[in-house]
């Protein structure tokens, strides 16, 4: 239901006015305000607060507001400092997260852990607030980019520098900076530029990419851009005269390192890309991926907190929500099965007993048939018998009176005979 | 807004990296692009907008669309015997310039059309938090594509109102009411050009006094923004729009305008004088068309969210304190879930128990019964043998009688022959004397 039937392009007969889009949401941007959250680190000494003032034009690092370096810590902290800026109407929430005591220790292992932890507690702010059952506006500080200050060695990147970089590539957009460049001569830069890009690429270490855009032109700018990677910029606090110019720049007894000549380092370039035109851009990928990354690690954790991790891989495109449900209909399932099956068992067991009992009723019957017959036969036997002892009887009782009658008969004729003969006797005696 | 925010931040206070402080620039840093850096992120992603229209078939809804957006959409106007009411939706590719729009379209198909609407906003309601809940679950997800996400809940919901000229329906209000807290309204009197000014006015009148009373809220026009706080204010106050759409066109002085002709005049579409369609464009397209969808997702949305949310039982633990876990939230969640499931399965092994139980002992019971049964026939039987050997026991005993009188009745009768034979002898001889 919710997928989409077939989009059909239609042109348009006249103007309708959707043309204004873009400016309606240009409205209420400059109405909401826009924030940025930038991350500094590197070794003390190396202008990372000169080159945040010179990028901001302002004194967000003065003798009031010390920079990083200038705040000797015994380990590293990370400190926020946050400043709104205002310009052309649009005002911008600026923090600026720096890293004092970052490197300058003698043992540096795990001097990025309160770099990294920062990071996830703001995603972790972030995801949390998001994740309210009652959210109200959400404010960003996640760390948007990290300038990461690269000291001019002119030899390569430094242990530190690739360590750091490796575990905090994917967690935050990292600007790789050559600092102070004006203590190399173009040649040593662009050496010691590809160097480093070697061992970038070396260490399969993902620093900021621009983004392709569908503009020829812009992406002629970008290639240029990504030729000159990683940025050699210079800082400065001091405007000087140059050829009637003011500008920032660096004092030398032979000249002026200029700040924004783009012959001198690569800080316009870095100021152009930073902020006039790829700061959504390091917002959205903030936002989109590395985000996006923190948020699915944690909740999958979170999820499948000792559930099968072979299942676990096929799901992480479900909501844990859809997740429940699904492992509820699960169990339904599982559960009609299981009813099925010991509804089966059941059955059969009883209809085997029913079929025993009616068996052993059988036998039963059949036995008590059996002997019933048997009695019926007897009793049929006996009726003979008696039967026939009765004919016997009758017959022989029969007999008997027979002769009895003729014995009788015999009797009374001999009676009668004898009477006869007394009398005839008698007769003749008279 | 975050802007009021920020500056309440800033008064605040000056403290070292606690409070905010206003910084000034001393020469142009370039962040004033940001918005259109933001513009130009916007329009190539494209844009996407969601209207639902509302009303009884036959107020001209897809006319009016299509007047709107200068195109022809759809296709057959609908019949009015649809048996419930259906919501039929398209999406449309639009571009005006370098700006690309995605817009979707969904018509209440046989609204209004049934004997009996007690149920004709549940389908309209049912769309709504279905679009709602597809943006939750993609939300929730964990690997989610918010950012490519194509965003299909309604931004704005045009309710036609039937130009009857003298109040809203039951039926309007009822549905109104149900969606005033998803969706934003804009009520239209549809085909207007069927009622006079005079009666327009009170009509206006009437409609928005009943939606007051009946605590409808409908969209208004936002007025925090001070470049279009104006207009926006003049704009409620003629709300709702009074339409007419038409995509004939007819020639008015020398331009073709869109019109719809009657013997007695011309109504001009356009004409700010005839109806309120520019004024509808203007509010609904090219001024406000962003702070619909940004309501729609902060207002609406967030609403449904937590309601949602809150029904599955999910809460908020501590709001200011501590900050809440939505870790532990799930594996709580999860926990009373499983615990659930597993009773359930206890509760059914132990009917079964039970029934086996039961069953069992009927069975035992037929059993006795049977075995009782048979025992009075075997003891039956036993009596029916006893009887039997009785009478054969008589009989023997009366052959035997018999046998003994035979055999002493043959003896005597030989006995008796033996002396009648000499009697016999006698008489013989005595007859032959």
């Amino acid at each position: 239901i919710t997928a989409f039937s077939k989009i059909q392009q239609k042109n348009l007969e006249g103007y309708v006015g959707f043309a204004n889009l873009p400016n309606q949401v240009y409205r209420k941007s400059v109405k909401r305000g826009f924030e940025f959250t930038l991350m500094v680190v590197g070794e003390s000494g190396l202008g990372k607060s000169t080159l945040i003032n010179s990028l901001f034009l302002t004194d967000l690092y003065s003798s009031e507001y010390p920079g990083p370096s200038h705040r000797i810590k015994k380990t590293v902290q990370v400190e926020q400092s946050k400043v709104l800026v205002k310009e052309g109407g649009v005002q911008l929430l600026l923090t600026i997260v720096d890293t004092p005591g970052f490197g300058d220790a003698v043992d540096n292992s795990n001097c990025w852990q309160p770099v990294i932890d920062h990071i996830d507690s703001k995603f972790e702010d972030y995801l949390n607030s998001e994740s309210r059952v009652n959210r109200r506006q959400m404010p960003d500080n996640r760390v948007h980019c990290c300038l990461y200050f690269i000291a001019p060695s002119g030899h390569g990147l430094k242990p530190l520098d690739i360590e750091f970089m490796k575990r905090l590539h994917e967690k935050v957009n990292i600007i790789p900076l050559i600092a102070k460049a004006d203590t190399m001569t173009p040649e040593e830069c662009q050496q010691f530029k590809k160097q480093i890009m070697r061992e970038i690429q070396e260490h399969k270490i993902k620093i900021y990419e621009f983004p392709e855009t569908d503009d020829e032109e812009e992406n002629k700018l970008v290639k240029k851009i990504k030729d000159r990677l990683p940025l050699a910029v210079v800082g400065s606090n001091t405007i000087i005269e140059v050829n009637g110019k003011r500008v920032r720049g660096r004092q030398y007894p032979w000249g002026v390192a200029e700040v924004e000549n783009g012959d001198h380092c690569d800080f316009t370039i870095l100021r152009n890309m930073l902020i006039r035109t790829h700061m959504q851009d390091l917002k959205d990928v903030t936002n989109n991926v590395h985000y996006e990354n923190y948020r699915s690690r944690k909740l999958a954790a979170v999820t499948y907190n000792g559930a099968d991790n072979n299942k676990s891989k096929g799901q992480l495109t479900k909501s844990p929500l859809a997740q429940m449900e699904e492992e509820r209909r699960e169990h339904m399932a599982k559960m009609k099965k299981m009813e099925m099956e010991m509804e089966q068992v059941f059955e059969m067991k009883v209809k085997e007993k029913l079929q025993k009992l009616k068996d052993s009723e059988a036998e039963l019957q059949r036995r008590h048939e059996q002997m019933k017959k048997n009695l019926e036969a007897q009793h049929k036997e006996l009726e003979e018998k008696r039967r026939q002892f009765e004919e016997e009887k009758v017959s022989w009782e029969a007999q008997q009176h027979l002769l009895e009658q003729q014995k009788l008969d015999a009797s009374r004729y001999t009676l009668v005979h004898t009477i006869a003969l007394t009398l005839a006797l008698l007769l003749l005696l008279d | 807004s975050l802007g009021s925010w920020w500056l309440w931040r800033f008064l605040l206070g000056f403290e070292k990296g606690e409070g905010v402080r206003a910084v000034p620039l001393s020469g142009h840093v370039g962040f004033d692009s940001m918005p259109d850096q933001l513009v130009n992120k916007s329009v190539n992603h494209g844009f996407c907008f969601n209207i639902l229209c509302v009303g009884e078939t036959g107020l001209g809804k897809s006319t009016l669309m299509d007047t709107l957006f200068n195109t022809k959409f759809e296709g057959e106007p609908t019949q009015h015997n649809q048996p419930g009411v259906q919501l039929k939706s398209n999406t449309y590719e639009l571009q005006e310039s370098n700006v690309r729009l995605k817009l979707t379209i969904v018509n209440t198909v046989g609204f209004g059309d049934q004997i009996n609407k007690e149920d004709s906003y549940k389908p309209i309601v049912e769309f709504i938090d279905t679009h709602f809940e597809a943006y939750l679950q993609e939300e929730l997800k964990i690997k989610r594509t918010l950012h490519s996400y194509h965003d299909s809940r309604i931004h704005a919901c045009l309710y036609f109102i039937a130009p009857t000229g003298h109040s809203l329906k039951s039926l309007d209000l009822v549905t109104m009411k149900k969606l005033d807290s998803k969706v934003n309204i804009i009520p239209i009197i549809a085909k207007s050009d069927a009622i006079s000014k005079s009666e327009l006015a009170k009509f206006k009148i009437k409609i928005t006094s009943e939606l007051v009373s009946n605590g409808v809220q409908i969209y208004q026009f936002p007025t925090d923004d001070e470049t279009v706080a104006e207009i926006n204010s003049t704009m409620n106050g003629h709300l709702p729009f009074a339409v007419v759409g038409s995509t004939e066109e007819v020639k008015i002085g020398n331009k073709m305008v869109k019109a719809r002709q009657y013997p007695w005049g011309t109504v001009q579409v356009e004409n700010e004088n005839h109806c309120d369609f520019v004024k509808l464009r203007e509010m609904l397209i090219r001024v406000n068309m962003e702070d619909l969808r940004e309501q729609t997702h902060t207002r609406h949305y967030e609403l449904y969210r937590r309601c949602k949310l809150e029904e599955m039982g999910f809460k908020d633990t501590d709001p200011d304190s501590k900050p809440f876990s939505l870790q532990e939230t799930y594996e709580a969640k999860r926990n009373e879930f499983m615990g659930e499931l597993q009773k359930k399965e206890e509760e059914m092994r132990q009917m079964f128990v039970q029934r086996v139980k039961e069953k069992e002992a009927e069975l035992k019971e037929a059993e006795k019964e049977l075995h009782e049964k048979f025992d009075r026939l075997k003891k039956l039987h036993q009596d029916e043998k006893k009887k039997l050997e009785d009478k054969k026991k008589a009989l023997d005993d009366e052959q035997n009688i018999f046998k003994q009188k035979k055999t002493a009745a043959e003896l005597l009768q030989s006995q008796a022959q033996q002396a009648g034979g000499s009697t016999t002898l006698k008489r013989d001889k005595e007859r032959k004397k």
